[in-house]
């Protein structure tokens, strides 16, 4: 602890706090969404419409909960693993102001329906120009720190966050090509079948670089960090590392399966999403390897559970993607319940946990301090875990039922459930439940933030400056 | 004592000590998917259809499209009827390259919580959608969509249109533009809504 001071922590706190602070608003939005889902009349006005609150739920657990908690954690772990302190505290502290103002703007612009439409790029162009400016801040904070670290070898860990830094960079700039036409309203540049490749060439990545990379990095440094266990394969996280940073740019295609997109596009995503696998395992067979002899930690350490409960849905995450760009399997699940319930095991499962373990590893050390209570981070767990489970559980039956009503046919080639609505209708008990599961997570959720913000609280004042 | 010695004896390639040149290698492994599947097709042409048949957007038509995107119809609606028996049989013809030929962005959707409408304009006349616009729930008592009636309450916003116009390459006249004048959003959905499905000349 001696030297403790030489690190500079003032940047990984701000960004920890403002990551949870935008997670409470988009798990909100989350669940008022799924209601107005099955009751409409919960659409009071319009800036309060499904159709405008959907993008908000995703922006804000996207760029409000996972990119600050990510530069809260990089920060750390820059510092830590270069051994050294943290370059242009300055920038790191402007970037801060910068990001939450951005992220406040973003909201008001999303209600007042301001959109480019394209998932996950639906910010307007001049926040995508602010958004841009924060991550070339990002790159230079991360960049200056890893080239004047005092430790030679960059851990994997590092790896993972320079990936991180140029791949979103890479894929945001890539989707974001728009002619503007007011300082509220822009077209893209790209048209038709080729604006939705580029769209999915983006969308898919921003899973690669933000929903795997991320905490991957921070899975590297905290699982070992906690065990106490060394890595089991260096090898295989080298192995690991270069194939998914290949493999991920080649399977965006697999979101416009049967579309008009030419289809050897569509085959050649297939195919390298199967082979996804093999690099996803890598980094789950090192997980569970490392684990060898230590399994009894899943019952004595709370941070062991969230980890490998994590990669391990991370490891049925990148099974069940890869199922689903396969043809047949697309047909009957694309565009039903089915996908958003694939989408938050991953999210609700993988990335949610293993933030938590991060900022439950970090914000008691740098705080000099213990965790204020480990019951709650215990009841934590077993909630945000109940509340995944029911959420995904119950998408994944009903997206199969309404994948299968909709493809019912009579023998003379007529529909069996030719109006829409009665193949909608069997949704609302379903989406009830998930509801219900995502009330369940919140309130998980809100213990986290709780226990993080008593750790604080009662943490000795010294340090906390 | 900052690093467990155990967690950092990576030494299989020196990249892992040379941050720029391991920037550098990834930069070209990411670039080599995004090229192949991404952009050298944007440049092959293969995804681009001639444009000589299709019927470009008025300009009522595409200040409806726009108030679609606004309200983000595209997060319940897709625009893709896929080439399978059951699609074309509940939907219509399956969609081609030329449908969104001049689409930007395009409007395919990702999730069909309401039925797909890429061939709607087919299907019900302006009265039809006006009723159901206004209130879902009376037409389908069991309907989950939003009411838009505010929709018909508020006068399309045609400042930026022959802007709009211009930056896609669309053709308009003056008249078009004129044509706009006493508009409300409704009837600007509308427009675009009866457009679906009649794309091509
Ligand atoms: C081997 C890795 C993976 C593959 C091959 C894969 C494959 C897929 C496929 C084929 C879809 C489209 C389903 C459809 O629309 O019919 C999809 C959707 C999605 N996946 Fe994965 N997946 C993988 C891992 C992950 C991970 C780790 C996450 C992390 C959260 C994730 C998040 C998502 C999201 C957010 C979508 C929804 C996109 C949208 O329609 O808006 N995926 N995935
Ligand atoms: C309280 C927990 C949550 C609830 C109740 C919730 C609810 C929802 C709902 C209702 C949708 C729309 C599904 C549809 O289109 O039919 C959705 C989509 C989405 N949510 Fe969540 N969500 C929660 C947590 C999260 C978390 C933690 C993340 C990310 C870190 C996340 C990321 C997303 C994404 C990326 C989509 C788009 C999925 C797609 O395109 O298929 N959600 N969520």
């Amino acid at each position: 602890m001696a030297q403790e001071h030489a690190y500079d922590y003032r940047a990984v706190k701000g960004f920890a706090i403002s990551s949870l602070f935008w997670g409470i608003v988009g798990l909100l939005i989350g669940i008022l969404i799924s209601l107005q889902l099955v009751y409409p009349q919960l659409n009071v006005t319009s800036w309060l419409t499904y159709g405008r609150l959907r993008p908000l739920h995703t922006n804000a657990l996207i760029f409000g909960f996972t990119i600050p908690a990510a530069f809260s954690i990089f920060f750390y772990l820059v510092q830590r693993l270069g051994r050294t302190q943290l370059a242009f505290p300055g920038l790191a502290k402007a970037l801060l102001y910068l990001f939450n103002t951005a992220i406040v703007l973003a909201a008001l612009s999303l209600f007042a329906g301001m959109s480019q439409s394209k998932e996950y790029s639906e910010l307007e162009w001049p926040l995508d120009l602010v958004i841009v400016v924060i991550w070339v801040m990002f790159a230079i904070i991360i960049i200056g720190t890893i080239v004047k670290r005092k430790e030679e070898q960059m851990y994997v860990s590092l790896w993972y966050i320079l990936a991180t830094v140029v791949g979103v960079a890479i894929v945001f700039i890539g989707n974001n090509l728009v002619v503007p036409v007011s300082l509220f309203k822009s077209y893209s540049v790209y048209a038709g079948a080729n604006d939705a490749n580029v769209q999915w060439w983006f969308g898919h990545n921003a899973v690669a670089f933000v929903f795997t990379t991320i905490p991957l990095a921070i899975f590297y440094y905290i699982l070992p960090k906690t065990t106490q266990a060394p890595l089991y394969s260096h090898r295989l996280s080298i192995i690991g590392f270069w194939s998914l940073v290949f493999a991920y740019l080649w399977t965006g295609a697999h979101h416009l399966i049967y579309t008009p997109l030419p289809d050897w596009i569509q085959t050649v995503a297939i195919s390298f999403s199967i082979f996804l696998i093999a690099p996803s395992w890598a980094s789950v067979i090192n997980g569970y390897g490392t684990m060898k002899g230590q399994w009894e930690q899943m019952r004595t350490s709370y941070l062991v559970k969230f980890i490998i409960l994590g990669i391990t849905f991370y490891g049925l995450q990148t099974l069940q993607g890869p199922s689903q760009a396969i043809r047949a399997f697309s047909a009957l699940t694309h565009f039903t319940d089915w996908v958003p319930g694939h989408v938050h095991m991953g999210t609700m499962g993988w990335v949610t946990m293993t933030i938590s373990a991060g900022f439950y590893y970090m914000l008691p050390r740098i705080y000099n301090t213990e965790l204020y209570s480990v019951k709650i981070a215990n009841a934590h767990f077993w909630l945000v875990l109940m509340g995944q489970l029911i959420y995904s559980v119950t998408m994944w039956i009903t997206g199969i039922r309404q994948g299968a009503m909709w493809q019912a046919m009579e023998a003379d080639g007529s529909l069996v459930y030719s109006n829409f609505i009665d193949t909608l209708t069997p949704n609302y008990a379903f989406w009830n439940m998930r509801t219900a599961g995502g009330i369940i997570f919140f309130a998980g959720f809100l213990l986290f933030v709780y226990n993080l913000y008593k750790t604080i609280r009662l943490a000795p004042k010294a340090s906390s400056a | 004592m900052f690093v467990d010695r155990n967690i950092t004896e990576v030494t299989i390639m020196d990249v892992d000590k040379k941050p720029v040149l391991f920037i550098i290698l990834a930069v070209v492994t990411i670039l080599a998917g995004t090229l192949a599947t991404t952009f050298i097709p944007l440049f092959m042409g293969t995804a681009s259809p001639s444009r000589e048949n299709i019927k470009f957007y008025t300009a009522l038509e595409l200040e409806g499209r726009d108030i679609y995107i606004r309200e983000g119809c595209n997060n319940c609606h897709t625009q893709m009827v896929r080439p399978l028996k059951f699609e074309t049989a509940r939907y219509g013809d399956y969609s081609t390259l030329a449908d969104s030929a001049i689409d930007r962005p395009h409007l395919w959707g990702s999730k069909r919580t309401g039925p797909d409408l890429a061939r709607v304009g087919r299907k019900y006349p302006a009265a039809w959608h006006v009723i159901h616009m206004k209130s879902p729930q009376s037409m389908y008592p069991k309907s989950n969509m939003p009411p838009y009636a505010w929709l018909a309450d508020r006068d399309l916003n045609t400042k930026y249109t022959e802007a709009k116009m211009k930056t896609l390459g669309y053709p308009y006249t003056a008249a078009d533009l004129r044509a706009l004048e006493g508009k409300t959003e409704m009837d600007a959905i509308i427009a675009y809504l009866l457009r679906l499905g009649n794309e091509l000349r």
